[in-house]
């Protein structure tokens, strides 16, 4: 996935048409990473300029939750679901087999492909399941989600 | 007349080629000029056999599955347009076993409809319940929800009538509406299905409430790991405004209610009410303490009917059959039917919807077919991640909140999910641990640091250091969390812990499984 460099200009046009929300915060966050694929240092103070909340209040929330990312999205990203249903049908194994074949550990932080854990996509009868870049991918294997 | 064909756009439908399925069944049509129409409906379920490619033939939808994109063109070389036999054919759906042998009622239109048609809602019995509703008053609707013994089907059980009549008597300038479609539990997926496939439901069930309890504004708190939900949901809701069912007169009574979409980012504990409220209002999903009850001061500090999406796509059909149709099915306190949902390792998982009461052995083997692995069925964990690990002498129990409680578990939101005997318990015990480590909210040291404990200490009696003493400490910890946690997550983390020990006694004996 390609996503345009940080700018504050986009990044306040982006945020100027949340100007009427109830409890902005999250769901500010959540339009800047989908604008530019994680969310900017600045983009904090702008938040909390934007929405007069302070910026101990921003940051409180970017780190609270799993989905929100302060560095740069990667090229391609694979999510496998580590979670019961997909253990059951071993995906234990799958999370090893693709960090061997990409020469990479599960939940690092990379610029050209990361696997990361995620706790289930509701795929849990067609497990082992994974996304691959927003793709819903079932009975997972290693060709299947890094081809 | 064109042939009607089915082909599901259920995301985990397409995740294994339905999407494909469908562009190879236009394609080919085109090459051979037959006059077919492609409609894609949500999946019915049978997860099992999908891609399950219908056809509709004076009998009857005829089923063929699971269909490979490579088998499309032996179909139509059957002649399957009309019904044609084929290795894959599977006669009429609604005869099929696995279906017949189910009691679908929330469920009833999932999978038989264009899920974006409200033409075809309606013409499937949808709209009836609202209808009714805005010809009521508030307190006859809560009576009758309250009298078909409805409870919460997100985990806790709770009288959804009783919710809602709080809300009803608590004096506000506004009340809101909210559906928790968190689904964190690993192992379900029904709020998901329903919303792809039949999400009119939801938005009816959800109108009811806010009529009933003058709530004009609703939100769908949804989990940002079902992208296509959220898109099917939005559309469905601009739908209904379009068409008067949202907005400032619901079906042109006096009610107004509008409905928004929140999508969730990532956090397991946000299914829990109050943090799920803390999210809706932009903050860190840390949980409230109750009281204040959010019935009484809920969302921005409004009261608030915050039900499950299963709770509130149940409503519609409560109120359009009446409540006594509704109680006369299930056992005990344990009324209606319930959205089983049977994953993991199974031949034939999916969704299944009876009335309570149905034993787990009738789901596990019956419906579900034992193992996909072919090898024995070893351990059985009910109700998601918080939910007890069963072991295979225990299929007697019967699918309802007493029987599972009396048996040391618990229903939860009803997820299903197998294990053959390659399964460790001890590790499934430690991943509990793990789990409840990264998804705490930080409120409640037992919970927060605990977890952690927990897992080191199942990682010493797994490597065999001090088994006994630690296997005491394990169950010390237990305690303290049970005890010392403000809500479920740290609170029941201890069942899937102390069930594994309990019931696979055998799994922590101290060395490496063979
Ligand atoms: C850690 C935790 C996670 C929960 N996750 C969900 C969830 O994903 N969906 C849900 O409906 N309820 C979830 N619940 C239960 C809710 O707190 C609440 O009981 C429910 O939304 C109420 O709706 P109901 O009465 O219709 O079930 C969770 C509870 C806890 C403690
Ligand atoms: S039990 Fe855990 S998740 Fe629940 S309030 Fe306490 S710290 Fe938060
Ligand atoms: S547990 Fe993996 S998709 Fe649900």
């Amino acid at each position: 996935m390609t996503y345009p460099s940080w700018s504050i200009e986009e990044a306040t046009r982006v945020l100027s048409a949340l100007k009427n929300v109830q409890g902005p915060v999250l769901i500010a966050l959540q339009a800047v990473q989908e604008r530019f694929g994680y969310v900017h240092e600045d983009a904090v103070a702008l938040i909390a300029e934007t929405f007069n909340v302070s910026r101990a209040d921003v940051h409180g929330v970017l780190t609270y939750y799993h989905d929100l990312r302060t560095s740069p999205a990667p090229a391609r990203c694979i999510q496998i679901c580590v979670a019961e249903a997909c253990q059951a049908v071993g995906s234990r194994e799958l999370v090893a087999a693709v960090e061997k074949k990409l020469g990479k550990k599960i939940d690092e932080t990379h610029t050209d492909v990361e696997i990361k854990s995620a706790y289930c996509f509701g795929n849990c009868a067609l497990s082992p399941a994974a996304m691959v870049n927003g793709e819903l991918v079932g009975r997972a294997t290693v060709e299947k989600v890094t081809a | 007349m064109s042939t009607i064909i089915y082909v599901p756009n259920d995301s985990a439908a397409i995740s294994i080629g339905a999407d494909q399925v469908a562009a190879l069944i236009a394609q080919e049509a085109v090459k051979r000029s037959l006059d077919i129409e492609i409609i894609r409906n949500g999946t019915r379920g049978a997860l099992w056999l999908e891609t399950l490619v219908e056809v509709v033939t004076p009998q009857g939808r005829i089923a063929y599955g699971p269909v490979q994109p490579e088998d499309v063109s032996s179909l139509f070389d059957a002649d399957f347009v009309h019904g044609g036999a084929h290795r894959l054919a599977l006669g009429l759906t609604d005869q099929i076993a696995w279906f017949a042998g189910q009691d679908r009622v929330t469920y009833k239109r999932v999978g038989l409809i264009d899920p974006l048609s409200l033409k075809d809602y309606e013409s499937h019995g949808g709209l009836v319940g609202l209808r009714k509703a805005i010809t009521q008053s508030g307190s006859d609707i809560v009576a009758e929800v309250t009298a078909s013994g409805l409870r919460g089907r997100g985990g806790a059980g709770f009288p959804a009538g009783i919710k809602w009549k709080t809300v009803l008597d608590a004096p506000a300038d506004q009340k809101y509406v909210c559906c928790n479609a968190d689904e964190g539990d690993s192992g379900t997926f029904a709020d998901r299905i329903l919303i792809e496939a039949d999400p009119f439901t939801l938005i009816e069930g959800m109108a009811i409430a806010a009529v009933a309890v003058g709530a004009t504004q609703g939100f769908v708190y949804l989990r940002s790991e079902y992208p296509t939900a959220i898109r099917r949901l939005r559309d469905a809701i601009s739908i209904a405004q379009s068409a008067g069912l949202l907005g400032s007169s619901v079906l042109g009574s006096k009610h107004a209610f509008n409905l928004e979409v929140r999508v969730g980012a990532g956090s397991y504990v946000c299914g829990e009410e109050t943090a799920m409220l803390e999210s809706l209002e932009g903050k860190r999903g840390v949980i409230r303490s109750k009281p204040p009850l959010p019935a009484i001061a809920g969302l921005f500090g409004k009261p608030t009917i915050i039900n499950n999406v299963l709770t509130l796509a149940s409503v519609p059909a409560v109120i359009a059959d009446g409540a006594a149709a509704y109680a006369a099915r299930g056992t005990g306190r344990s009324l209606g039917t319930q959205v089983f949902q049977l994953a993991g390792n199974i031949a034939r998982g999916g969704i299944i919807e009876t009335a309570f009461g149905i034993t787990l052995e009738t789901l596990v083997n019956t419906f579900g077919g034992g193992t996909l692995s072919g090898k024995p069925l070893r351990a059985i964990q009910i109700g998601g991640p918080l939910g007890a690990y069963f072991n295979s002498s225990q299929l007697g129990v019967s699918m309802d909140y007493e029987s599972l409680a009396a048996a040391g578990g618990m229903l939860g939101h009803g997820g299903v999910v197998l294990f053959d005997d390659s399964v460790d318990l001890a590790q499934q015990a430690k991943f509990a641990m793990e789990f409840c480590a990264l998804e705490s909210c930080g409120k409640c040291t037992p919970c927060r640091l605990g977890s952690t404990r927990g897992a080191e200490t199942i990682e010493k009696i797994i490597s065999g250091v001090d088994v006994p003493a630690n296997k005491l400490l394990l169950l010390d910890l237990c305690e303290v969390m049970t005890d010392g946690s403000l809500c479920a997550m740290g609170g029941l983390t201890p069942l899937p812990v102390k069930s594994a020990m309990n019931n696979f006694p055998e799994d922590f004996t101290g060395g490496a499984k063979k």
